[in-house]
């Protein structure tokens, strides 16, 4: 299949005050690929993820998701090829139930009741949190939002998962559990984060991004064990790679 | 009552609605029309009543008894927001001192019974209202308004406002834990620092709701937060609906206690 591509083509942008967040940015990633996105705080990786369904337009330069260019037309449909999970799962579980927060986004597809329960005891079995159903959102801890967070996207069946620091807030072993489902995801990955040694996990491919720039693009166990490249863009080597 | 165990006993009355007893299985509809009614009938005492209002408890009482909803909890609850009424009620004594009655050589004046009253209707319809979120769940309250009819923004400014009270809170307590861990211990570190305080966490609220926005877009909202239907009106609803309204209209039109009142002193004379 050769829709699911996300293809950035010399893309700029510059915020309304006046800061180049993204200087000329361009990749391809193909179908079923898994990439991560590395940088230092403030490299530009947010701003990245918010081009990908059209939240931020291109100031130059095109967006093109599958055989769609990003515009004002075409948002809605991309949506529902791109899924993204935010950083901090408050933000995305705004609905007072877990099922209700689930449920959101088929319902909006506009699907009849009976699709739509389907759809939510999928997204809910998949990340293995079925019980958790009746619960509304801040009853629950940190580890079950972002696995509920994670089948609200997924309920959606998007092409494409974009997510923005999965594993912030996580214990290691929640954060070891998300590394396992990430890795049974058939979709095309990318996943921006500061934790390397989940990129190493879960990614074949490695973007690195620095000044609004993609500063190196390769296979992640190649770029991530190249120790003075990591130091000169404010990283460091992944822990499995340090030694101790 | 500190800021912590307010907030925690907010949480609680959120999980008191996870029950399963009768009361909570009603459909949320049949309750909130009935408890609308409810508030309408007590509202419509004139301003002196105070005798026929006291079977009015009989409403609160069975909701609570059926739903297992602790007493206490419901009566700390009104004792809370009771300033409110007080202060609504407390001049009428002063202002209002007509005789209204006299009981044992002690004549009573009309602002008490008036004052009276204002407390009476208050602990109903606060303690009903309570009770209906007790026993239904805010959000169950919420789906059941949009169902009936209400406007779609009405309702998800509700939705909203349930989901992120909490959010809210645990940041307030988050900057104001923060302050105290820095202020060693003197105390009203100023009227200056509070303002920014509130400034800091308004901030805060916009960057969050304009996240909350995204997030919506990202998963296709158009402006009506959708639902599913998933109770329908049984035969127990309309039962219910039946019983409270006959009720409803028997204690507001025959003046039952005061009737038994008669009796009573027809028998000890």
């Amino acid at each position: 299949m050769s829709h699911h591509i996300v293809e950035f083509k010399n893309v700029f942008f510059r915020y309304p005050d006046g800061t180049e967040a993204l200087n000329g940015v361009n990749f391809r990633i193909t179908h079923g690929e898994s990439v991560g996105v590395v940088g230092a705080n403030g490299a530009g990786k947010s701003t990245l993820l918010q081009h990908m369904n059209g939240y931020l337009m291109p100031t130059s330069g095109t967006v093109t998701i599958g055989d769609l260019i990003i515009t004002e037309k075409t948002k809605r449909e991309i949506r529902k090829k791109v899924g993204i999970v935010f950083q901090n799962p408050d933000d995305q579980l705004f609905m007072p139930t877990v099922f209700d927060d689930v449920a959101f986004g088929p319902l909006n597809l506009g699907l009849d009741e009976a699709a739509v329960r389907e759809r939510v005891r999928k997204a809910l079995g998949m990340v293995n949190s079925l019980e958790l159903r009746d619960k509304p959102p801040h009853h629950l801890s940190a580890g079950q939002k972002s696995s509920v967070a994670i089948a609200s996207v997924m309920a959606m069946e998007p092409d494409i998962l974009a997510m923005d620091e999965p594993a912030a807030n996580l214990d290691p072993r929640s954060r070891r559990s998300l590394i396992t489902l990430l890795k049974t995801f058939k979709h095309s990955k990318i996943i921006a984060s500061h934790d390397l040694d989940l990129i190493l996990d879960v990614c074949q491919r490695c973007i690195v991004i620095g000044g609004g720039t993609v500063v190196a693009d390769g296979p992640s166990a190649e770029i991530l064990s190249n120790k003075t490249f990591l130091e000169e863009n404010n990283l460091e080597l992944p822990l499995s790679f340090q030694g101790r | 009552m500190t800021f912590d165990t307010l907030y925690f006993d907010i949480g609680r009355l959120d999980r008191l609605s996870y029950r399963d007893t009768f009361v909570h299985h009603l459909d949320p509809r049949a309750k909130v029309i009935a408890t609308m009614l409810f508030l309408l009938t007590v509202i419509s005492f004139p301003k002196y009543e105070v005798v026929a209002l006291a079977p009015f408890f009989l409403f609160p009482v069975l909701m609570m008894t059926v739903g297992e909803i602790p007493v206490r909890f419901i009566i700390r609850k009104i004792i809370v927001v009771s300033p409110f009424a007080i202060f609504i009620g407390v001049f009428n004594p002063i202002l209002d001192t007509r005789t209204a009655a006299v009981i044992f050589g002690v004549s009573l004046s009309a602002g008490w019974l008036s004052f009276l009253s204002i407390l009476l209707k208050f602990s109903l319809t606060v303690s009903s209202a309570l009770l209906l979120i007790a026993t239904t769940s805010f959000p169950g309250v919420c789906h059941a308004l949009r169902r009936l009819g209400f406007p779609a923004l009405f309702v998800s400014q509700l939705l909203f406002l349930y989901r992120y009270l909490f959010v809210l809170m645990e940041e307030a307590m988050r900057i104001i834990r923060a302050r105290e861990m820095r202020s060693f211990g003197t105390r009203n570190t100023g009227i200056k620092v509070f303002v920014r305080l509130i400034g800091v966490l308004f901030l805060r609220t916009v960057d969050r709701a304009e996240r909350i926005y995204y997030a919506m877009l990202s998963r296709g909202f158009e402006g009506d937060i959708p639902s599913l239907k998933r109770s329908r009106i049984v035969a127990a609803d309309l039962m219910f609906m039946a019983a409270t309204v006959l009720f409803l209209v028997v204690f507001r039109i025959f003046p039952i206690t005061e009737g038994i009142g008669r009796v009573a002193q027809e028998l000890f004379r």
